[in-house]
Parts: C-alpha cells; structure tokens; sequence
C-alpha cells in the first residue's frame, strides 16, 4: 500500500455515472499515482479465493450426513476443495465395510461437479476396480442447485442398492443380476479380504 | 513505405473517432490530438490469453492507438494452431506464444510495446492486476474467466450508498469463440454483471455417463472419454492426466482408436480427442477476427468515450440456440454454399446484486479488540443481516467452522482471539459468513459477503485503493 499521495485530486472529481463514459482521466490519475507508489512495498500476496470454494464453505457448512457417514479433510482446515468421506452402509450387501472416496472440487463449482473417486477396493457393480464411480448427478444429471450433501447420500444409496443396469464392473453386475446368492458371498469375501476371480481385494470391515 | 507516409495512414480511422464530436459520445468527451495522445500513454492494457482470439487482440489494440501492452499466456506454440494463430509460423513450434505473439506484433506496428508474461495467470501477483487499466479476455475456459473476474472485482470498492467507486473499477472486455459462435461483453465491475453473476450463460459440459463409456459406447467422443477416464487410471495407476502434454494426448488418442476398431465406432481423430477431451470446439479464424474486432471496439470505447459501450452482451452463432433466457441472434454465416450474411444480437443482462464476486457486501464496523466469538453473535444482531450460528472465512483461511464437528474443533481455538489480529491486522477487508436466516418462520442456510471495517485501524486505508493493496 502507498501512503504518499495526495488523496484529494481522487475525491474533488465529480461523481460519474461509468456507463458509457471515457475512463481516460482515470486511467492518468492512476498512472501517476502508480508512478509515485512505485517504490512503496507491494503488500503481501493474497491468495483469490474462487467462486467455488465460497460456495463449498456453504455446502460444507450445511452438511447433514447419516451417523454411518463421516468427512475429514486430510489439507487441515483450509483446504475444504479436497476432502475423504468414508460411508458404513448400516444396510444390505455391504453392511459391516467402510468405504472411502475423495472429493476434488472444481474452483468453478457447482458450475462442475466435483470429481469424486471410491479409494476402496471393492467389489460393485457401479463402481470399478480404479474406483471410477457411475452416479447419474455427478455426470451427466448434475445441476448446480445439488450439493455436496446430495452426492454423498446418491454414494450411501449405491450401497444399498447396487443397480445391475449402470454397469461399471461388468462381472460383478452380471452376478448381481443372475446370481444374488453368490454376488452376497462374492461381497462378503472381498470385504472379509479375499479373491473375487482374478481380483483381491483388501479387508475393509 | 517509409514512415511519415505510415503515420497519418495509420491513425486514419481511430481519428474519425478520436478528433471528432459525436451525438453518441459519453458527455464529458473531449475529442482532439490529445485524446489520441493520452490512449498512447496513460492506457495500460492486459490482454490474457495468447491464442487466436489473442493474437487478433494484440494485433487489433495494436492497430487502434494502444500503445502500452502485455499479454500473457501458459501455452506453447503446436502445429495445429498454426492455420488461425496468423502470428506464429512453422519455426515458433515449441516457444511460449506470448512471447512470440508480443515480438511479431511489434515488428509489425512500430511503436508499439508488448510486454509477454509466458506463465500461469494464478502465479502473478493482485499487484501485477491492478496495473492495468482494462484487461481483454482471450480465453478457452470458464475456470481462467472465472479467475480473473475475482482479481478483477477484487479491486471494487463501493461508496457508502452502495455505489462502485469508480477509480477502483477495473474495466474488462471479454471475448470467446466456439466454431461460429461468439460472444463479446463488457464486464464493469460493480455496474454490469461480472462473470459471476452470469455463470449460467455458460452450458454446462457434456459429460457421458461412465458405465455407457464402458459398456455400450456408441459415438467416438464415447471412445474417447472411456481412454481418458477409464483406461488411462487402468494403466497409469496414480498418475495424473494432463491435456497439456502431447504424449499423453497421444496415448489417449491410440487407445480410443483401439477402442472404436472394437466396437466399429468411426470418426476418432488426433483433433477430435483433444476437442473431446479439453471440452473445446475447434476454432474458426473468422469468427475470432469477428470477435476481437468487437473486443477492441469496446476497449477503445471504454478508454476514450468515443461512444456508449456495448450494454452489455454481444453473440453470433450460426444456429438459433437456446440457453436458458439468453436471446440469441441468428446468423446464417457460412452456409453450404458461403456467406449469406452476418446478424449479431446484444442482450443486457443485470448484476446480482447479492454476487459473492462483485456485490458490495454489508459493511460491519467494529473495534480493534472485537474477538472472532463476539463478532459472530454480533452478526446475529445485525440488522441487515440476523445471521445465526455463522461459520467465518477470510481470504481462503477458515477462522471458525460451526460444522462439521472435525473442523468445528480445528477452529474453536480461534474464538477467543481478537478479530483483527485473526485478518493480519488489516484495517479495511471482505470476510464471507455462512450462517442460517429465518425467514417467515422457514430457516434457511445462507452465504454472505461482509465488509469488515476496524475504527481506528489505519487513517489512510480508504484511499489508496488505485495503489494497489
Ligand atoms: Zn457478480
């Protein structure tokens, strides 16, 4: 900030309207007072706090999460655009295993949903082995009126009920359609740690 | 041609505009040499964005009396840009296009200055902002807009009835193409709406949903996005993609074709993947130039007040499009058989008067000594605002979260601290407040701007805003 200049020549012009008017006076005013502040320190570097991290403050500040759901936020309390839920279906095929997504906010959310990925291994028919996820509001039915709390409830639903027609682990959706029997051991054996096929998948109970 | 013969020719037209009277001119317009003078000297403007709309920018301010340039631009030069970025020849590939952009056109129109910045918009100082008098936008994407809109109305102060001041406006003229559509607006921070508050003008990107991606692609752009978000995590485990770089550009394109040949899917191309992938369009040059010329008019405009500026949107597509409320023209531009004619539309759009971005926020005076506890339960009683249990943020750092119970506990040490200590003793600042209103007997969440005064903090901090802080 500089604190050498003569504030008057600012405050004695006339109030204008800025519609349509040259800004051209302005601009030399500036000018020379740049020129004058130029040895004056340039203040601190200010981190821009973008249009989205306002938005997840709110979205954050509003959540109303199931007691089997809980976030934290691995960066501290500043870093809100990346954070960890971990959901415990108290329901279903995977009742008894917590299952961990991250969240990565766009800074133009909600104009973008935020990216979110199942870093369990797990053994489902929507979300596959690198932990992509197929829920309809974080791609192609995501509005910006949804929030942060609508994606992690549209995640605890895919818990408990997996859908066989969106599939993204092809084999596990094809069980879960011919075989409900087995798909259950299936899930149990990969939540206990275990093969399922090919694939282990590590405990998570 | 030698010189003296190139200087009248040159300001020809800018002199039909600058040297003469007008019905349409803003009323404290002063025509005359001088004018012309002072845009050479007093005018610094920033153009972001060093692509085809960038390279028109430069050239065209360049060409209407701007003397005083900078641009800046993260992009190297590819082959690919070389059929519309008219400054960068065979030889440029692999130089950052600020640089070679600021060199042509300053071989070009002698002088001329062109300052290049070959970096990250986020990486500059606010203080390398507030040194410009108008900043062009020539860019790709809604995440650069949306930064350098919040730089921008970052400088904005208002006046105590809640009208910007103007000597902290910092004008911006933006320009965006897509094929044969376009748009140009004039961006006044605190009379027009910011990018902000406009947001939804902007669709929302196509996004196919995964398991059609792995299951039953049927387009190439399915192809495409199944090697970009699927196979890519497969056989990259932990490694990021990035759409910058060539070679992973490349591994995404060759999976997608694999992928096509599978299910007999045509059309996957190298160009068609970048499209898909960045979200972009590919550029027409004409629709650039278009674009830019209506861009510079407006900054020239704004500058000298040679006329109304543009109120305050300008499109051109080629087909009638509907987004939600936006009007736009109709331009039956390059049919099959050529040109039948070009019609643009302009829409004026209003601000949001409550936009976190450019809104002025509810002014709070307090005392020094005021702690983070006392302030919230003084945002209860304020009558402007009656903001229960707010949660407080301040230049990104969260001073006390009322929710969730893990940052609740991270910031409750916070509360007994004096405020103004907690905002790095500065006299004069924006803290944002979620907190709940009751209204009509229905309680609901809310975000708000506040604009945080301490009484006699600092004597000068009201006025040296054009300084820069
Ligand atoms: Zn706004």
């Amino acid at each position: 900030m500089d604190h050498n200049l003569n504030p008057t020549e600012l405050v004695l012009r006339p109030q204008r309207a800025l519609d349509g008017e040259d800004m051209i006076r302005l601009f030399k005013v500036k000018e020379k007072q740049r020129e004058l502040a130029e040895n004056a320190n340039g203040g601190a570097p200010v981190k821009k706090q973008s249009a989205g991290e306002l938005r997840l403050h709110k979205d954050i500040c509003e959540l109303n999460l199931p007691k089997s759901c809980t976030i934290t936020f691995p960066n501290g309390k500043d870093d809100l655009m990346n954070f960890e839920v971990s959901i415990r279906p108290d329901d279903g095929y995977y009742l008894g295993g917590t299952f961990l997504f991250s969240f990565q906010v766009s800074p133009i959310y909600p104009h973008e949903a935020p990216k979110v990925k199942c870093k369990t291994k797990v053994y489902h028919p929507n979300i596959d082995l690198e932990g992509n996820v197929c829920l309809n509001i974080l791609r192609e039915d995501w509005k910006p009126v949804l929030n942060i709390n609508t994606i992690i409830y549209g995640l605890y639903h895919l818990f408990t009920e997996p859908n066989y027609e969106d599939p993204l682990n092809h084999d596990a959706a094809a069980v879960l359609r011919d075989n409900p029997k087995i798909f259950e051991t299936n899930v149990r054996r990969a939540m206990a740690g275990g093969y399922v096929g090919q694939n282990f998948f590590p405990r998570c109970m | 041609m030698t010189n003296s013969t190139v200087q009248p020719s040159r300001s020809r037209d800018l002199d039909k505009l600058l040297l003469r009277p007008g019905n349409l001119v803003g009323p404290t317009f002063e025509p005359g040499l001088g004018l012309r003078e002072d845009l050479k000297e007093y005018v610094k403007v920033l153009v972001v964005g060093a692509g085809g709309l960038g390279c028109e920018l430069l050239k065209d301010l360049a060409l209407s009396g701007f003397r005083e340039l900078e641009v800046i631009d993260m992009d190297r030069i590819e082959v690919s840009n070389l059929n519309r970025q008219f400054l960068f020849r065979l030889e440029d590939v692999g130089k950052p296009k600020a640089e070679v952009a600021a060199k042509r056109v300053m071989e070009r129109v002698s002088g001329v200055n062109i300052v290049p910045h070959f970096g990250r918009i986020e990486d500059k100082e606010l203080d390398f902002y507030s040194k410009f008098s108008i900043i062009a936008l020539g860019l790709d994407s809604i995440e650069a807009r949306s930064y350098i809109n919040a730089v921008a109305c970052s400088f904005l102060e208002y006046d105590s009835d809640d009208n910007p001041q103007e000597e902290t406006v910092k004008p911006m003229v933006d320009g965006g193409t897509e094929g044969f559509k376009g748009h140009a607006r004039v961006i006044m921070p605190g009379t027009t709406p910011c990018f902000e508050c406009t947001i939804w003008l902007f669709p929302p990107q196509v996004k196919f949903p995964l398991c059609t991606l792995a299951e039953t692609p049927r387009t190439a752009a399915h192809c495409i996005e199944y090697a970009h978000l699927i196979k890519w995590d497969e056989v990259h485990s932990g490694k990021a993609f990035d759409p910058d770089d060539p070679e992973h550009m490349k591994w995404v394109y060759n999976e997608a074709v694999k992928r096509a040949e599978l299910f007999g899917i045509p059309g996957v191309t190298y160009s068609l993947t970048q499209g898909v992938v960045k979200n972009i369009i590919p550029a027409i040059a004409s629709t650039n130039a278009i674009i830019s010329a209506a861009c510079t008019l407006e900054t020239l405009k704004i500058a000298s007040g040679c006329s109304k500026t543009l109120s305050n949107y300008l499109t051109l597509p080629v087909k009638p499009r509907n987004f939600d409320g936006l009007r736009e023209l109709c331009v039956a531009f390059l049919k099959y058989n050529g040109a039948e004619g070009l019609h643009t539309k302009v829409t004026e759009f209003v601000k949001d008067k409550d936009c976190l971005v450019c809104g002025p926020g509810v002014l709070v005076e307090l005392e020094t000594s005021v702690t983070l506890e006392k302030f919230i339960s003084l945002l209860e009683e304020h009558p402007k605002l009656q903001l229960l249990k707010a949660s407080i943020s301040h230049r990104g750092k969260n001073l006390y979260m009322q929710a969730p119970p893990v940052l609740e506990e991270m910031t409750r040490s916070n509360l007994s601290l004096a405020l103004f200590d907690l905002m790095g003793k500065i006299s004069k600042d924006v803290v944002h407040a979620t907190g709940t209103i009751i209204e009509s007997d229905k309680k609901t969440s809310c975000l708000r701007k506040l604009l945080v005064v301490f009484k006699g903090a600092d004597g000068v901090a009201d006025m040296d805003t054009a300084g820069g802080a």
